[in-house]
């Protein structure tokens, strides 16, 4: 068998995009796997990027950009099955049996988010005007918030860890994101209905993030986003077609009670299905289906296989900024690798 | 025989839906009223507080979710001593906001 590339890099999104960049600056081969018609990954389905409305189409673009190289194959439609040691190389087979082969595997596979089915008392998939903070996304990238039978909105209710620590769910951890995202769409929301009254329902705000703390400030002091402390318990439809929300307000330790024109889940991030394959199929597997890699402190990069590198989404939620970070690392190691090993 | 049965109490749920509405006259009178993020250094300062149970925190936080009057009498027990100004670290200027609340209530007495 030949060999394809320097390295293979399953998964076209932030992660994938951004090592086979630097894999190429660095004079260095890379062929990525897509299993999508487009990559990108979950880019494509943002509009915005929080903290600073950072135009996600711009962000794809220079990622692109910086793969528009002749050392970068982008291949498109093909969803890799298997990854198997052969010889002193690594043999990726494709879904539609093609193989390629390379020393190096960069797993870059990612997340995907929690399906809300699964809180069945928040009402996902039971009624209509109950969404993801993804299905919100897409509206504010069209511009036009509506229920599902055409309301404009008048008020407007979030929910927070849906789907993250949470031990009913077995999502122990926290999902890191979706606090400041949020954040973000309760400005965009008021920017579009400057009418509308907004309730983010929070266990605890986690503002990790450098200028996330003054954005938290800036939606309740110029957007005027009342954020409720306590978990909604359940949901119900009213008469009128409007969502009940019940929770327990924990800084008045009183039971409160509202009704939304639109109730918005802030899902929480799960390995993605391609992620849990290959973390039980090379047998690194965290106990929720990550990546585990071979150090968390010191060798995030790599795994117990010498050669099967890792970035991004796919060992734990991260946000993109820290996923393009890891990529670089992920590419450094990739090169040392090969400059050992090969050459 | 001892009476059966029970009886049903006044529900402590607050509907947002009835009682919501925007503090403006507030915002508008003490504008820092806004960026108190619940902390408790107000209420854990208050010399009355200590004693009786008078906590700043639970006014500001039914002001804004609508439920003011059973508020109303519990404002007049402020001594206005200014302590929870002292160790706000957001700069609420909480005893402007009591004499505010105070006067949209009706409670200010001369």
């Amino acid at each position: 068998m030949t060999q394809a590339a320097d390295c293979i890099i399953i998964g076209g999104g932030p992660a994938g995009l951004q090592a086979a960049g630097r894999l190429a600056q660095a004079g260095y081969h890379a062929t990525v796997l897509e299993k999508e018609e487009t990559v990108g990954g979950k880019l494509n389905k943002w509009d915005k990027l929080f903290p600073d409305f950072y135009d996600a189409k711009k962000l794809k673009k220079q990622l692109e950009d910086d793969c528009a190289s002749s050392d970068v194959t982008l291949m498109t439609g093909a969803e890799a099955v298997k990854v198997e040691p052969e010889g002193s190389m690594w043999k990726v087979t494709v879904k539609d049996g093609r193989t390629l082969s390379a020393p190096s595997v960069l797993l870059c596979t990612g997340f995907e988010p929690f399906d809300a089915t699964r809180k069945e008392e928040y009402g996902y998939g039971i009624y209509p005007d109950v969404i993801s903070s993804v299905e919100l996304e897409a509206m504010i990238g069209k511009g036009e918030i509506k229920t599902r039978d055409g309301r404009t909105p008048q008020s407007v209710a979030y929910i927070q860890c849906v789907g993250s620590r949470d031990e009913k769910t077995g999502n122990h951890y926290c999902s890191v994101n979706c606090c400041i995202c949020a954040v973000k769409q309760c400005i965009e929301v008021k920017q579009l209905l400057p009418e509308a009254n907004q309730y983010c329902f929070y266990m605890d705000l986690r503002m990790t993030g450098q200028h996330f703390e003054e954005r938290y400030r800036e939606s309740q002091e110029k957007y005027n986003v009342h954020f409720i402390r306590g978990r909604v318990s359940e949901t119900a439809l009213t008469q009128d077609g409007r969502i009940q929300v019940k929770a327990e307000d924990t800084l008045l330790s009183r039971p409160v009670k509202m009704t939304v024109d639109l109730l918005v889940l802030m899902v929480g991030m799960e390995p993605s299905p391609s992620t849990r394959h290959f973390a039980e199929e090379l047998q690194m597997s965290d106990p929720y289906g990550f990546y585990l890699s071979q150090d968390h402190e010191s060798d995030d990069n790599l795994t117990r296989h010498a050669g099967i590198f890792l970035a991004g989404s796919g060992k734990r939620p991260m946000a993109i900024p820290k996923t393009r970070k890891d990529a670089d690392a992920a590419a450094w190691e990739i090169i040392r690798y090969l400059k050992q090993h090969t050459r | 025989m001892k009476a059966f049965g029970f009886n049903l109490q006044k529900t402590r749920t607050y509907e947002i839906d009835t009682t919501h509405s925007p503090c403006e006259e507030l915002e508008h009178a003490v504008p820092s009223f806004r960026q108190c993020m619940f902390c408790g250094s107000c209420a854990a300062t208050c010399s009355a507080n200590s004693h009786i149970d008078f906590n700043i925190l639970r006014y500001n936080l039914l002001f804004r979710r609508g439920t003011r009057q059973e508020i109303a009498n519990d404002l007049d027990n402020c001594m206005l001593c200014g302590k929870c100004s002292l160790v706000c670290p957001r700069g609420v200027n909480t005893r402007a906001m009591i004499m505010e609340m105070r006067k949209e209530l009706q409670t200010d007495r001369p």
